[in-house]
This record gives structure tokens, sequence and C-alpha cells, in this order.
């Protein structure tokens, strides 16, 4: 009656995938901002720390192979659900006025794809250094490539409305996360608000930080 | 008051359909949403034209039978009720108002505003009931059901299953109808023993009749003349999670009894 693959198959399961790996993926990027928040310690404490994470090959790739498979999970379920949610209104209404939902959930699916793509670049410019506008790449100066790259005002400019599209993805996801594993109770649902609003705005913040003080000419 | 409708004609499931526009003269501000959309078709039969289909019942807010989305917004702009309790004092002389069927795939339009809501019937044979014992009826008391259990099972069990939930999501989902029934026997004793296969069966036929996904818009919750809550779609996701993990597989000869 119930075996993995009716499960995946699931509109409910497949939603479960999706807040199963959205929580790897929210604790994978409070941890990478905490880290990337050293760039302000200086080259010596943000290049050191790169090291470290690179310094045993085996968790290396475990995390990163984990990453990506937790991103492709979230991503397959995403996409599979929207696909359904557009075939499942053939007619449209001709009047239609949303009465509930709030701007971070409607803006789920435009702002994922976005996302989806900063990933992309993100992994081409920083990890592999394929992209770099205007500077040598360095696979052990991580500060260097910071300072270099945030220099560039499009690319500041591209990572920060990356990061205020991840702060109304987790606004709604995060939400959505206790909402999907069936974790509601009226003691604690506002609780649920704050706790989601709260950490998108902690990550994105933080995030957001390190451009703007490079671009600000505060870091060099 | 005088008003001006666009009304979603369509002859039949197989034909298409459009917004047709007719003047409501003379309505009272006391007649109600239904009682107005009378009064215009006694003027079309007298036009010796075909009056506007709708659905409707007992027009007291109790059978889930009326609903059609009024100006974009389903059961109309007063909140908490159906279509046939909402009255004409919550418009203004000389608005235009817009009338359209239910709006899903899994809902076809059978005639004007007239759908095929027989999806949400499939749903409850896939899991909405409780076996009991036959014979005398037992004693009032004999189960002892906590008074908090008892009241959110009846929350649930609110749900008149008018498919205003469906029409309102941006998805066309039956999340909250769903959820309603799954957790309105979930939460009592007695709905105990087939818990499991409920969550797993009524959600299985759910995306079998081809409704959308939720997303946690809170649409429904809104739209719903019972005001079932959002926390009902979360009981059911826990049941169908701890149902998908625990759930045996039947022997053949359980699946064999009906």
């Amino acid at each position: 009656m119930s075996t993995p693959l009716a499960f995946a198959r699931s509109t409910v399961g497949r939603k479960v995938i999706m807040a199963v790996t959205g929580l790897l993926l929210v604790g994978f990027v409070l941890g990478h901002m905490a880290g990337n928040l050293l760039v302000f310690k200086g080259p010596e404490a943000l290049n050191g720390w790169g090291a470290f994470l690179k310094s045993s090959a085996l968790v290396l790739w475990t995390v990163r192979l984990g990453l990506l498979a937790a991103v492709g999970l979230h991503v397959w379920a995403a996409l599979t659900l929207i696909r359904l949610n557009q075939v499942s209104r053939p007619v449209a209404y001709a009047k239609r006025v949303p009465q509930a939902s709030t701007r971070s959930a409607r803006l789920m699916r435009v702002g994922g794809i976005f996302l989806l793509v900063f990933i992309v670049f993100h992994l081409l410019h920083f990890t592999t250094g394929t992209i770099h506008p205007g500077y040598t790449f360095s696979h052990t100066d991580v500060y260097g490539n910071v300072v270099s790259s945030f220099q560039v005002p499009w690319v500041a400019l591209f990572y920060i409305a990356a990061m205020v599209a991840l702060l109304a993805h987790l606004t709604h996801g995060i939400w959505s996360f206790f909402q999907t594993m069936g974790w509601s109770h009226t003691r604690y649902n506002p609780a649920r608000r704050v706790v989601a609003t709260v950490v998108a705005l902690i990550v994105s913040l933080g995030f957001i930080a390190i451009p703007s003080a490079i671009l600000g000419g505060m870091l060099r | 008051m005088n008003l001006t409708l666009h009304v979603w004609r369509q002859p039949d499931a197989g034909s298409a359909g459009r917004l047709e526009r007719y003047e409501a003269r003379g309505v009272s501000p006391d007649m109600s949403f239904l009682e107005m959309l009378d009064v215009v078709n006694e003027g079309l039969i007298e036009k010796g034209e075909a009056p506007i289909a709708f659905d409707h019942d007992c027009r007291e807010g109790i059978c889930g039978s009326c609903g059609v989305m009024i100006n974009g917004v389903a059961h109309g702009p007063m909140a908490g009720t159906a279509t046939c309790q909402l009255h004409m004092r919550s418009f203004r002389d000389g608005d235009e108002i817009v009338v359209e069927p239910w709006r899903a795939r899994a809902f076809p339009v059978l005639r004007d505003l007239v759908v095929d809501r027989s999806p949400l019937d499939r749903i409850i044979e896939a899991g909405g009931f409780i076996s009991i014992a036959t014979g005398n009826a037992p004693d009032a008391h004999a189960i002892l059901v906590p008074k908090q259990d008892a009241d959110s099972a009846m929350d649930a069990a609110q749900c008149i299953g008018c498919g205003a939930c469906v029409a309102a999501c941006p998805n066309a989902s039956a999340m909250l109808f769903t959820a309603a029934k799954v957790s309105h026997l979930g939460v009592l004793p007695q709905g105990q023993p087939e818990r499991d296969r409920r969550a797993l069966g009524m959600i299985a036929q759910m995306d079998l009749e081809g409704f959308g996904g939720c997303t946690n818009y809170g649409e429904c919750t809104e739209a719903c003349p019972k005001g079932i809550s959002l926390e009902t779609i979360a009981r059911m996701n826990r049941d169908f999670r701890v149902a998908s993990l625990r759930a045996r597989p039947e022997s053949a000869a359980a699946a064999g009894a009906p």
C-alpha cells in the first residue's frame, strides 16, 4: 500500500521530500553564511577556513554530493509539482482576487528558479573559477577572489538580488516546512512565522553584508 | 438596487462557454445572492431564454450544494458564508458582478455555473469512514472522547464539501477538503483502526482525481464557508507521513476483504 515509489509519486510525499531537503539546505546556508563572515576578520581567517573545509577530500566530496542530491531532489519535487499545479486549472478565471496568500508565497516559483540560476553561476564563479570577471581566480586565496569580484558592481548587485530572493524563499519555505511535516499547533503557530522570518533575515542579511561592504569600499 | 451581471454561460460540458451580460433591476438588499439569480432567471424564462443553471439545495449554508466565484472570490465577499447566505446588501447599487463556476480540471463544468464535484465523493469513498459493530446502539459514553478532541473533530467535521477550497486555491488543490475529512475521523478514538489506510487512501484518490498540490498559500481556509483551518492540512500531512512509514503491506486475503 505504501512504497517509497508511491510516497514520491504522491503530492504530499513530494512536499515532504521538498521540506526535508529544504531543511538540509537551510542548515547549509546558515553555516555557509557564518563562515563567509570571516571575511571581516581578514584574509588569513577566511583563507584558513577555506583550507580547513578542503582538508579532507572524502568529507568534502561527501558533503558536496549530499548537497547536490538535496538540491536535485528539492528542484525535482518543485518542478513536477509546479507542472501539476499549472495543469490543474485548465480554464482560468476571468476575475480572481487573492485573499490570503503572502507575497513571499507567490514568489516561490519565480524566486526558486532565479535561485537555481544563481547557484549554477555561484559554483562557476567561486568554486570552479570558470567565471572570473576582471581578475585572476586562485583556488587558495578565497579572500582575494571575493574582494576582487565584488568590486565589480554587476557581480555584487547580482549577489545581493539573489540573497533578497533567498530572503523571500526562506520566509515562506521555513514556515511551510512545519506545515508540510505536520507540526501545526495553535500554541506554537505564531512562533513558526517568527522563526521563519528571523532565520531568513539572518541568512540573507549576513550574506548581503559582504558584497555591500566591498562595494562600499570597507574591505579591500 | 440595479446591478450588472457577467455570468458564465455554457450549454453543456462539451461546448465552449462565455461570459454573458445581464441587467438585474429592482434587486432588494435583503435578497440572497441565489434569490437575485432566481429573479434574473424569471426574466430570462419570460423572454423565452434558458435560465442560468446553478446548484443549490438547502439555502441555509449547511448542505454544500451552492457555490460560485463572485467577483473573483469563492462564495463572494462575505467571509465564512456560502453563496446562499450571502445577501445583496454586501453589494452597492450599480455594481458590476462577475459570476463564474468553480474552475478546476477535476471539476468539469456541466452547465453554466454547475460543475461536477463527484471527485470529492470518491475521495470520501477511499477512506472517509469508520467501521462499527452493528446491532444494539452502544452506550453513549462507552468510548470516552476528550472534550478537546471532540471539539477539533467537530471543527473539521463542519466541512460541507462545497469545493470552495478547490475553487480558491491557485493550484486547484483539494487538500483542505481531504484534510478536513481525514482529520475529523483521525482525532477520534473511533477513527483509529483505519487511520493509516484513511490518510494513504484518500490522498491517493485525491491525486488520482487530478487536483493540484498544496503550496501553503492559505487561500482555501479564507474561502471556506466553515472556516476549516490550515491545521487540518498539517494533521493530514502528519498522518500521511507516519502511515507511509509504518503501514504494512496488506496480505492477499486482507486485500480481498471489503
